[in-house]
């Protein structure tokens, strides 16, 4: 590991200025992410400026809806008994991922820009336009079970691993940037990017940009939603796929309105518009759901490791609808 | 970089100087000799390296000691100090363990997810997110849940949700 100065301003705006005047300098949240990745030397920083201790922790009542501190920790995020019943879909996101132990560590906004799980990042021998701009992409060729199958190249074919960022989509949130040059609000939906031509940047937020909060409206959508991850093993491990639905119905049945976002299919989390706009305004049938996942699977590209992916990804759409809609459940059996 | 900071650890306040890059679990291990906490991994995937950080568990391994000052924090070898812990306790009546590499770590986890259940904290397989669980909710499939962050190499999960489901009383 590189040699390392590490400093704790007390004041967010002072953690801006020290990393954005240093293109050598990061934040530091939980450290679950970036800690393991100065071990393995992906990331080398001369500098990391520590915002957990940061007052960014507050959990409370906002604008009708919540807001949620950037320090908030993935546990408490999780167990918050208004998170549960107003957005249970965050909540079964944060529980199907990590650990324990790593949820009473990891921050809100560290959850968010982790970065990706791809085995080449990871080993510093190997090219990743991701590390190393301009090296190559050793998944386009090489182990590709876990690529995306959904906007996916030239430089890099890789997904994004966060959970939680799956669910915030679903349910319309915030997130909220201090940058250099003030405060800005950035929808959860556009803060994850496609890689295109670079692979590097991950969201859209520049260096030395901070958040500080993500703001989660209230919504009878938000209300009725949940979360389904597919795994290599029952608990403690990253998704194959997953889906987060938010669902609106009419006293008839008719969707008001939904939505669909897929996780583990690319490299953000991939909000099925084609699929939503299949259900928007009818009854719901476990036909129509299949048939609208379908509708949105019509510009996937699997290849060969992830011929599975578009199956797994409608299958797990249906189930999420199912346990969202009891009588849609009744149908399938 | 070398800054001091101070941790207490099983009761006992120490003063230390570490480099920017000590991980909390050399700092326990290396510098403050206390090997209750294992090594198994270093990157967050195995939980040997558990202890209870500021009354909750946590792991060591991906944390920079400098990040941790003034924390304190109990290891297994700190929650036997006036006799066993019912959660040792049982890990010996139930076999809890094999080798006994990953145990500290299941230990301390194991006394952290018993408070975070008692504090009606849901698991991924919890039904009912609405309503705030108990201990006696703790059957085998939470408790295996709620325990996977903790790998066995040696296999000894049948010990170890034994032992967990008689402190749990479920
Ligand atoms: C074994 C293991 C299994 C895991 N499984 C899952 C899983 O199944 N699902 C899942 O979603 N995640 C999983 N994770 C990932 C985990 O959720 C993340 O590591 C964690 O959420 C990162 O949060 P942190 O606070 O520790 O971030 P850090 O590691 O501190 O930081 C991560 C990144 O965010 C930046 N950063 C931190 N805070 C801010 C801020 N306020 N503003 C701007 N930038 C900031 C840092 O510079 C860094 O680039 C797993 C991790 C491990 C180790
Ligand atoms: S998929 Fe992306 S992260 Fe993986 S090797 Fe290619 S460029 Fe790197
Ligand atoms: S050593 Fe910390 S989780 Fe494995
Ligand atoms: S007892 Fe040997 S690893 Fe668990």
């Amino acid at each position: 590991m590189r040699e390392l100065a590490y400093l704790r301003p007390s004041d967010p705006a002072d953690a801006v200025s020290l990393v954005a005047n240093d293109p050598d300098a990061r934040f530091l949240g939980g450290g679950t992410n970036l800690v393991d990745h100065l071990k393995l030397g992906v990331a080398t920083p001369g500098t990391l400026v520590d915002v957990s201790h940061l007052p960014l922790d507050a959990l409370e009542e906002h604008d009708g809806g919540l807001l949620v501190g950037a320090n908030v920790r993935n546990s408490d995020l999780a167990a918050d008994r208004r998170v549960r019943t107003g957005w249970p879909v965050l909540s079964r996101a944060l529980l199907s991922g990590a650990s324990g132990q790593i949820r009473n560590q990891a921050t809100t906004a560290g959850n968010l820009l982790q970065r990706t799980r791809c085995v080449y990042f990871l080993d510093v021998t190997t090219p990743c336009n991701k590390r190393e701009p301009g090296s190559g992409c050793s998944a386009a060729e090489g182990y590709g079970r876990y690529n995306a199958i959904l906007g996916a190249g030239p430089a890099c074919v890789t997904v994004h691993p966060s959970d939680l960022a799956v669910g915030l989509v679903a349910v319309d949130a915030t997130v909220v940037v201090l940058g250099p040059d003030g405060e800005r609000r950035v929808p959860a939906a556009d803060l994850h990017r496609l890689p295109g031509d670079d692979a590097a940047r991950d969201t859209v937020l520049g260096h030395g940009e901070l958040i500080t909060a993500v703001e989660l409206p209230r919504s009878a959508h938000a209300r009725t939603s949940t979360y389904v991850k597919v795994r290599d093993r029952a608990s403690f491990a990253f998704a194959l796929v997953s889906v987060a639905v938010a669902i609106d119905r009419a006293e008839d049945g008719t969707v008001r309105d939904l939505r669909i976002v897929w996780g583990g299919v690319a490299h953000k989390p991939w909000r099925a518009t084609r699929a939503e706009d299949a259900l928007r305004g009818r009854p719901l049938t476990e036909a129509g759901v299949r048939d609208a996942a379908e509708a949105e699977l019509d510009q996937a590209r699997p290849t060969a490791g992830t011929e599975y992916k578009p199956a797994m990804v409608r299958n797990a759409t249906a189930l999420a609808f199912r346990r969202l809609v009891p009588d849609l459940a009744e149908e399938a059996r | 970089m070398e800054t001091t900071i101070e941790l207490t650890v099983d009761g006992e306040r120490r003063s230390l100087t570490v480099d920017t890059r000590t991980t909390l679990l050399d700092a326990l291990r290396e510098r403050l000799g206390n090997t209750s906490p294992k090594k198994g991994c270093d990157h967050g995937q195995c939980g040997s390296c558990t202890v209870l950080l500021d009354g909750r568990r946590h792991l060591t391994c991906l944390a920079l000691a400098l990040s941790y000052d003034g924390a304190e924090i109990t290891t297994a070898a700190g929650l036997a100090r006036d006799g066993l812990h019912p959660v040792q306790q049982a890990f010996l009546d139930h076999d809890g363990y094999q080798c006994g590499y990953c145990t500290p770590g299941q230990v301390c986890s194991a006394v952290g997810m018993l408070d975070e259940a008692a504090g009606g904290v849901p698991s991924h397989v919890t039904d009912d997110l609405a309503v705030p669980t108990t201990l006696e909710d703790l059957d085998d499939g939470e408790i295996r849940e709620r325990m996977s962050g903790n790998l066995c190499r040696c296999g000894a999960y049948p010990g170890i949700l034994a032992a967990v489901r008689e402190v749990a009383g479920a």
